[in-house]
């Protein structure tokens, strides 16, 4: 699935990044890559941007963007 | 000679803090990112040795190829500095190091400072900085710069740093062996065109990655060596094609390079880093929650506007009174000892009844009202809010196809647009950039909401200045605001649909964790630092602005005086967009700072009546209907004064920045346009209705 489609306090697991997307290069800088955890952890008032827990940060993404993340689901980070 | 000190690091992890602390200067300092857009120095001395210290823009990475990171980049890697400080915030240390490890590969000498050690110890993060330094082998040291701690420790390893040759036991990065095999390969060549000065290995890197521009820069820098470059070029094309052979073509190799720094970022941190409490960040998601859901994150920010304009009204009416008291009480006594003095009356009109009193109104009207808004926007601004206000408002951005970046320029707008303009660079995509320089002016600054609030005040919340008639005037300044948003937003989506026409581009925010702001040094820094900055430079415009209207009012030709013959001029043009003579030319005299156009209407309107004083806002509100003020001319003073051309200052500014005469000449025209359009409309439906 993508991460777009993810719903706030779900998590899941980077798969790739799109070829496609032209911010590749900046998600790497942010940390993301194929493995990488990510939380989404709030939705904007209009539906977009959201907000992702990524590497202990809290990054917005636009909905065009986040579809270029393929994520697999997985349950909420407990360690 | 200096010795040079790069001051490297994420955005907002208190790099300036670090900075203004080391070397004494005041760079403003703000909780969200990307605020340090110019690369600013300064200088530190420790026993004999005298520090250049340079705070470079902070960046995440240096892979990639936004302008701050190939400043911050270029710098470390053509400048040489003898050691870099790379600061790392503790809360979020992996992200960090990503940085730190790229920097080591270009410029091994450096230290690596872990800062908010006070921020991580609240949310019981524990960074084992000892071990960092042994993983690392480079100094490791912990910092607060908030409150100086560790900072006399930092500055004696950078002066270690800066001597020392290099830190012995520094452990290279290794990347899979494909591309270890083509560094070996391409070593001996490479370590021959820079000759041992610049890093090698970096150098292959973006050689292996083709980086063009950096490869032109490399050929530039060593055009006496032109062979040699050659030869590397016909080296690399045989390393090319085992590469290729091998599935590593030059992007693969760029994921692959930027993966191998996040990894070992993440082992490290994985070792060196506790999180003893899983739920660190449960009160910042919470807040968010607050500022950002559906329900509550537009009301709470219009809450907050609207709280910040009604302190700012409610505070400054008594202040501005007894400080226009005096300065008009000193202005009689002044009369008096000239006229005692025997000082002849073309000497000491001009500059009593012109400078000083043009002086006077600027202070008394200007100063209250901004040392109470700044420091209030400054509280809002460490705290965190702000990039909130970005990701609300994001959608509507998007939508007209601009950066929901550009919330935050405007933020930056509401103390002064110039500096809103100079902060657009916080904006990767020049078309949206310039569409936020282009819009910055439809957000009404400091100099304007004098004039918009008194207006308000006289016309509209009633009589006498109490709590319940600031609060009206607060509400309809903020209706002010946001329709002033309104136009940026209107304004941006034709901009984005003719001359700057394209697709947004892709958005990344980071919304930072909340901080305690900091609230003496807060006001301390807003009041010396905005304030006072503001308020001098209104005092130096409106001088010889004093002057200037004194001599048009009193110069006469034929028994009019010169302002008359100018007032009179644009008076018919002025009545059709609802205003009159004396306001436009008021207008268009306050173009160098629009706090005082204000004082210049006045004084042009006091020249032509009898009345000398302005005691209060009632006063005011008589001569203003005496000289044929109706409510209707007082909605187009506030929409005129929230949409026309800019201040010489700002309008300088777009052109420093957009280095062309035409999108100047826009930021001029668009504004007057749509502020002239509007007027006009009202005025003339004003019209046919009354």
């Amino acid at each position: 699935m993508r991460l777009s489609e993810i719903n706030p306090n779900q998590s899941g697991v980077v798969c790739k990044i799109d070829e496609r997307s032209k911010i590749r290069r900046r998600l790497q800088d942010l940390g993301i890559i194929s493995g990488t955890l990510i939380t989404c952890t709030a939705k904007s008032p209009l539906g977009d941007p959201s907000a992702y827990r990524i590497r202990q940060t809290i990054i917005a993404l636009r909905k065009q963007d986040a579809d270029h993340i393929i994520v697999c689901e997985v349950e909420p980070w407990t360690k | 000679m200096d010795k040079i000190i790069a001051l490297a690091g994420n955005p907002n992890v208190g790099k300036s803090t670090i900075f203004n602390a080391l070397t004494g200067m005041k760079q403003h300092t703000g909780n969200w990112t990307g605020k340090t857009v110019e690369l600013a120095h300064g200088f530190k001395l420790y026993g004999k040795l005298k520090f250049r210290i340079v705070d470079l823009p902070g960046c995440y990475s240096l892979l990639s190829f936004s302008d701050e990171e190939r400043v911050a980049r270029d710098f470390l890697y053509f400048s040489e500095p003898d050691c870099v400080i790379v600061v790392c915030d503790a809360t979020c240390l992996e992200r960090n190091l990503n940085l730190v490890l790229q920097i080591m590969e270009i410029c091994p000498q450096i230290v690596v400072c872990v800062n908010l050690l006070d921020e991580a110890e609240k949310k019981q993060i524990f960074v084992h900085l000892n071990k960092l330094s042994d993983i690392l082998g480079v100094p490791v040291i912990g910092t607060t710069a908030r409150n100086g701690k560790g900072l006399n420790k930092l500055v004696g390893l950078m002066a270690r740093g800066s001597v020392k040759s290099h830190w012995l036991d520094l452990k290279p990065i290794l990347y899979p062996q494909p591309i270890e095999n083509a560094i070996e390969k391409l070593s001996k060549t490479t370590k021959e065109l820079v000759c041992n000065e610049l890093p090698f290995r970096f150098t292959i890197l973006k050689l292996l990655q083709q980086d063009k521009a950096f490869l032109n820069d490399i050929k530039e820098r060593f055009l006496d060596k032109e062979d040699v470059y050659d030869l590397l070029m016909q080296e690399y094309k045989q390393v090319k094609i085992d590469l290729e052979k091998q599935g590593y073509t030059p992007s693969h190799i760029q994921d692959i390079i930027a993966e191998t720094f996040i990894k070992k970022a993440e082992v490290i941190s994985e070792s060196v880093v506790d999180y003893k409490n899983q739920h660190y960040d449960k009160k910042d998601r919470l807040l968010d929650k607050l500022f950002t859901s559906r329900l509550t994150g537009f009301p709470i920010m219009l809450l907050f506007m609207l709280i910040i304009f009604w302190i700012t009204i409610c505070g400054a009416n008594y202040p501005s009174a007894i400080i226009s008291d005096f300065l008009f009480s000193l202005q009689d006594i002044l009369v008096d000892k000239a006229q005692s003095a025997n000082i002849p009356a073309e000497i000491y009109q001009p500059l009593l009844f012109g400078v000083y009193h043009v002086l006077a109104w600027v202070v008394s009207v200007m100063l209250p009202p901004m040392a109470i808004f700044f420091p209030l926007f400054t509280l809002l601004e460490d705290f965190g809010y702000l990039p909130r206000i970005a990701f609300n408002l994001d959608k509507c951005f998007q939508k007209c196809k601009a950066s929901g970046k550009q919330a935050l320029t405007m933020c930056m707008g509401f103390g002064c647009n110039a500096v809103g303009v100079t902060g657009s660079r916080i904006i990767d995509s020049p078309r949206e950039r310039l569409v936020a320089i282009l819009t910055n002016n439809f957000v009404p600054c400091n100099g304007r909401f004098p004039t918009i609030i008194a207006i308000i005040t006289m016309f509209f919340a009633g009589k006498a200045a109490n709590v319940e008639t600031s609060f009206l005037s607060a509400v309809i300044l903020v209706l002010v605001i946001v329709f002033g948003i309104f136009m940026t937003l209107i304004t941006s989506k034709i901009l984005s649909h003719t001359v700057l026409k394209g697709i947004p581009s892709s958005f990344t925010l980071e919304l930072p964790p909340y901080r305690r702001p900091q609230i003496g040094k807060v006001i301390a820094r807003s009041i010396f630092d905005r304030t006072l900055f503001v308020l001098a430079r209104a005092v130096i415009v409106a001088a010889p602005a004093g002057l200037v209207i004194w001599l048009f009012t009193n110069i006469t030709v034929n028994d009019i005086s010169i302002l008359n013959y100018c007032t009179n001029f644009l008076d018919p043009f002025a009545r059709l967009i609802g205003l009159d003579g004396v306001i436009l030319m008021a207008f268009i005299l306050g173009m160098p700072a629009n706090e005082i156009v204000v004082p210049i209407m006045l004084m042009t309107y006091l020249s032509q009546g009898s009345l000398t004083n302005i005691e209060d806002m009632n006063v005011m509100k008589t001569l203003l209907m005496d000289n044929g003020w109706t409510i209707i001319t007082a909605i187009n003073m506030i929409l005129f004064s929230l949409m026309h051309w800019p201040c010489t200052t700002t309008c300088l500014t777009i052109h420093k920045e957009t280095k062309s005469l035409y999108w100047t000449a826009l930021a001029i025209i668009l504004p007057t346009v749509c502020g002239l359009a509007i007027c006009f409309t009202f005025t003339q439906l004003a019209n046919l209705i009354i």
